[in-house]
């Protein structure tokens, strides 16, 4: 992966987006209470980019260098144009990937998807038990998912899983993972929730202790030793419990491009949390300038932006600082250390998070789950107080 | 796993290995990751192609590059590698 690019100064790049990843609606019939999409993603369901503007979109990140493309949302299904986005990203060269609840894969929809060339399909599962997926989804989908993960095999695809992890379904690895090997899974990445958006202002309910964690990530490693590499298995650490922060996308504007439902171009999922950046948009702006010489793709590119610690820190290559959206949203500095890092001076709110959420009266407020009717409150201004609980404020 | 010359070797089932302009280099795409590869490791793995045995590949990449002594050691390595990264599959 691109990498080379970690000095350069702020206005110059030559990093190529290798990775597009189209977050194609931000409709879904699912309400994951870990979701991170953003809150307020109501105001973007109303203007999806259409059909023709997603394949001029594909033509000019291909012609940038982007050669993975990830198909997702929301619940990419809810639109009826993938199998024509499909089509047009194999004639390509894209490796493209549909990630999916599953809800809404039909045998028809999925051969036309095998005949167009899409090359693989990534399901999210959540729990072993029907209980917890159809709560913590708020939907009953659980025997879904199992339907949908067979016809994904019988089409010869591979079988990639998404777990995402959380205090729910955490002490159930284990279960998960036997669920995963008898589904044929070839590859199962279990995701510790990040807390971005709605699983932000979730943090007190779903965030699992260190005990937890820990045990969870031996469980993991004895599996992977017993499975070799029939089934390969990630495990994405939880950085509320780490001691440096996570190299975020891989660097500002270093190898991925998102494109959002409405067309606005994002270097990761969040971006829009932090102020004052004006993100460029495929309606009105070609993609190679967006990547380039957009002011919002050069703000945090390289490390001439830093500021003390990590200005100095002989670390910084590693890291780049950690995450700008989770410095803002924790911090009000979106220029000041990841929080996470424990050279940071802002450490104390990842220390209060962790306590917090261990916290039995704050743990029995209800979750907020992902619906239209929460995102438009929220829009609305209604749940304030509970923003500000998780949002620092300048 | 030790490698004859007779092997026959083919890009390893949901890998793709293509030709990036931008890039200027052959790439392996899977599931979550591209890799890109450096010159010597491209023109070996774009002979893998489910039919040329590995002493075929040797004769064919001693056409293209003359001058390169060793050749053979250099494309086991690369077939090892690719092996053990599980980008190729073994196919007789
Ligand atoms: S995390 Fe759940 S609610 Fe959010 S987009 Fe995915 S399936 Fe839909
Ligand atoms: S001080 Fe900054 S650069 Fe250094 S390790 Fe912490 S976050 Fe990374």
């Amino acid at each position: 992966m691109a990498n080379q690019n970690n000095g350069v100064s702020s206005t110059t790049t030559t990093t190529q987006p290798l990775w597009l990843l189209a977050e194609i609606t931000y409709r879904c019939p699912l309400h994951c209470a870990f979701c991170y999409n953003p809150t307020d993603y109501d105001k973007h369901t109303q203007n999806e980019l259409d059909t023709k503007s997603w394949i001029s979109v594909l033509n000019q990140a291909r012609e940038l260098g982007a050669a993975q493309l990830g198909i997702s949302g929301g619940e990419p299904l809810l639109r009826d144009d993938i199998e024509t986005i499909v089509e047009e990203a194999h004639q390509l060269g894209y490796y493209s990937n549909l990630i999916t609840s599953g809800v809404g894969l039909t045998d028809k929809r999925i051969d036309a998807f095998k005949k167009g060339g899409l090359d693989h399909i990534q399901l999210s599962m959540h729990d072993i038990t029907e209980e917890i997926n159809n709560f913590i989804t708020d939907t009953k989908t659980f025997k879904l998912k199992k339907k949908v993960a067979a016809m994904i095999k019988d089409r010869g695809y591979p079988m990639v899983l998404n777990v995402v992890i959380h205090r729910y379904n955490i002490d159930h690895i284990k279960e998960i993972l036997e669920m995963a090997e008898a589904l044929g899974a070839d590859y199962v990445e279990l995701a510790n929730t990040q807390y971005y958006g709605w699983s932000l202002i979730n943090r007190n309910q779903l965030m699992p202790t260190k005990e937890q964690i820990d045990h969870a990530e031996l469980v993991t490693n004895q599996y992977r030793d017993r499975v070799g590499n029939k089934m390969k298995i990630f495990f994405v650490v939880p950085d509320y419990y780490a001691e440096r922060p996570k190299k975020c996308m891989n660097g500002w504007g270093e190898v991925f491009m998102i494109v959002t439902a409405n067309g606005d171009v994002l270097p990761c999922h969040s971006a829009r949390v932090i102020p004052n950046l004006e993100f460029p948009n495929v309606k009105d702006d070609p993609i190679k300038g967006a990547w380039y010489d957009s002011p919002a793709f050069n703000k945090f590119r390289g490390d001439d932006w830093m500021k003390e610690p990590c200005r100095s820190c002989p670390e910084k290559e590693n890291d780049l600082g950690g995450c700008r959206c989770q410095a803002f949203l924790l911090t009000g500095d979106a220029e000041s250390a990841d929080p996470v890092c424990s050279l940071s001076p802002n450490r104390n709110v990842i220390e209060k998070a962790v306590i917090d959420a261990q916290n039995p009266e704050l743990q029995a407020k209800p979750i907020i789950f992902r619906t239209d009717k929460n995102s438009k409150r929220i829009n609305e201004g209604e749940e304030k107080d509970r923003l500000a609980d998780f949002h620092s404020v300048p | 796993m030790t490698i004859q010359t007779t092997d026959i070797y083919k890009i390893a089932a949901h890998h793709r290995f293509q030709w990036e302009k931008a890039q200027d280099c052959y790439v392996i795409l899977f599931p979550e990751g591209m890799v890109k590869l450096n010159g010597g490791a491209g023109e070996v793995l774009n002979l893998v192609n489910g039919e040329s045995s590995i002493t075929l590949i040797t004769e064919s990449l001693e056409k293209k590059f003359p001058d390169t002594p060793n050749l053979e050691k250099d494309i086991v390595g690369m077939i090892e590698l690719a092996l053990e990264k599980a980008w190729i599959e073994k196919v007789n």
